[in-house]
């Protein structure tokens, strides 16, 4: 790395100023000002449409392997899927989750 | 008021899970932070200012690679893109509040306290917007804290986790047993397969703008089936 500590502080402050403006964006503009009907309507999917596109790549393509298909991190992907469906609760799904992880880690060795 | 509490505390205990996907994510930006040059002040300059685990791997990874300042910038804004998403679905919720309260849940706005927030929102939803603002509080209150702490020892301490464990899966985990439960309508299963297609479709789209492309296909889609089922 060759940047003088200005550099680095700028990289810094530079990110953390545009990621916090991102972050306060429409919270702080819009505020209580009422939004047409489709808009929300839109907006209602907003975690159903970042989330899977976010993790499907960390899924598939774990950059752990070098990108190569895991089979201990889809199984227990498929396994949190599972776990989820059947126990309905978000703290025993991601433990179940990790404790496949785990199990298919050390048993595929 | 006692509702306020209560929805703070069920925010802390939705929280609490995510100290095992934030905790090694944090240690591990302290370990390789410091090893790629930067000291102890500067990694947890980027904790405190940016807390945005992507962003920051994606601006070391730049900055070791010694790329010019705009550029490191550029990128890893990108990547943090979503998050004028996130600000803009919580605004119907918490745009009531008075401007210092929506900058501080702005400041605590990260993929695990939107997504927490987002399926209590959908599924037990607290009647006001200070009971909504304070469970989202509440989430936040072990996840950010543990954040710079995990930073700080990973910084100062190195890595105690041994290599070639799979934490890295952690991040997956919890987002797939939050997403789950979302999926309660057609629509919103419309949604997340499109996300999912999409982001493998735009995957040669640079700095994850692909996801972005995604995202905002999805988001369509979920709008549109809606608004057919309610026609029909």
């Amino acid at each position: 790395m060759n940047y003088s500590a200005w550099h680095i502080w700028a990289i810094i402050l530079g990110l953390g100023a545009g990621t916090y403006l991102l972050r306060l964006s429409f919270l702080g503009l819009i505020g209580d000002r009422p939004l047409p009907a489709w808009v929300l309507r839109h907006l209602r999917y907003t975690a159903v449409a970042v989330m899977p596109g976010l993790i499907t790549p960390l899924i598939l393509f774990p950059q752990a392997t070098g990108g190569a298909m895991d089979p201990v991190r889809l199984g227990a992907a498929l396994a949190t899927i599972g776990i989820s469906l059947w126990t309905r609760n978000v703290t025993l799904t991601i433990f179940g989750g990790a404790a496949v992880l785990f199990a298919l880690h050390f048993a595929l060795i | 008021m006692t509702h306020t509490r209560s929805e703070f505390r069920a925010g802390t205990l939705a929280g609490l899970p995510f100290i095992l996907v934030i905790a090694p994510f944090g240690a591990v930006f302290g370990v390789v932070a410091t090893e790629a040059g930067l000291d102890v002040a500067q990694v947890m300059g980027f904790s405190f200012l940016v807390i945005a685990g992507a962003a920051q791997f994606v601006a070391l990874q730049m900055m070791v690679e010694n790329a010019p300042v705009l550029i490191v910038l550029a990128a890893s804004l990108a990547v943090n893109l979503r998050m004028a998403m996130y600000s803009a679905a919580l605004a119907p919720h918490l745009g009531r509040l008075s401007f210092a309260r929506r900058a501080l849940v702005a400041y605590v706005l990260v993929d695990q306290t939107f997504a927490a927030a987002s399926l209590r929102y959908e599924q037990t939803p607290p009647r006001t917007a200070t009971q909504k603002m304070a469970f989202f509080l509440g989430v936040s209150a072990p996840v950010v804290p543990v954040w710079y702490v995990a930073t700080w020892a990973g910084a100062v301490l190195g890595s105690a986790v041994p290599p070639g464990l799979p934490i890295d899966f952690a991040v997956p985990i919890t987002f797939l047993a939050l997403i789950v439960p979302m999926l309660r309508s057609a629509a919103h299963v419309v949604a997340a397969l499109v996300s999912i297609i999409g982001v493998l479709v735009f995957a040669f789209m640079p700095y994850n703008t692909g996801l972005l492309v995604a995202a905002l296909l999805a988001m369509i889609a979920g709008a549109e089936t809606e608004r057919r089922m309610a026609a029909r």
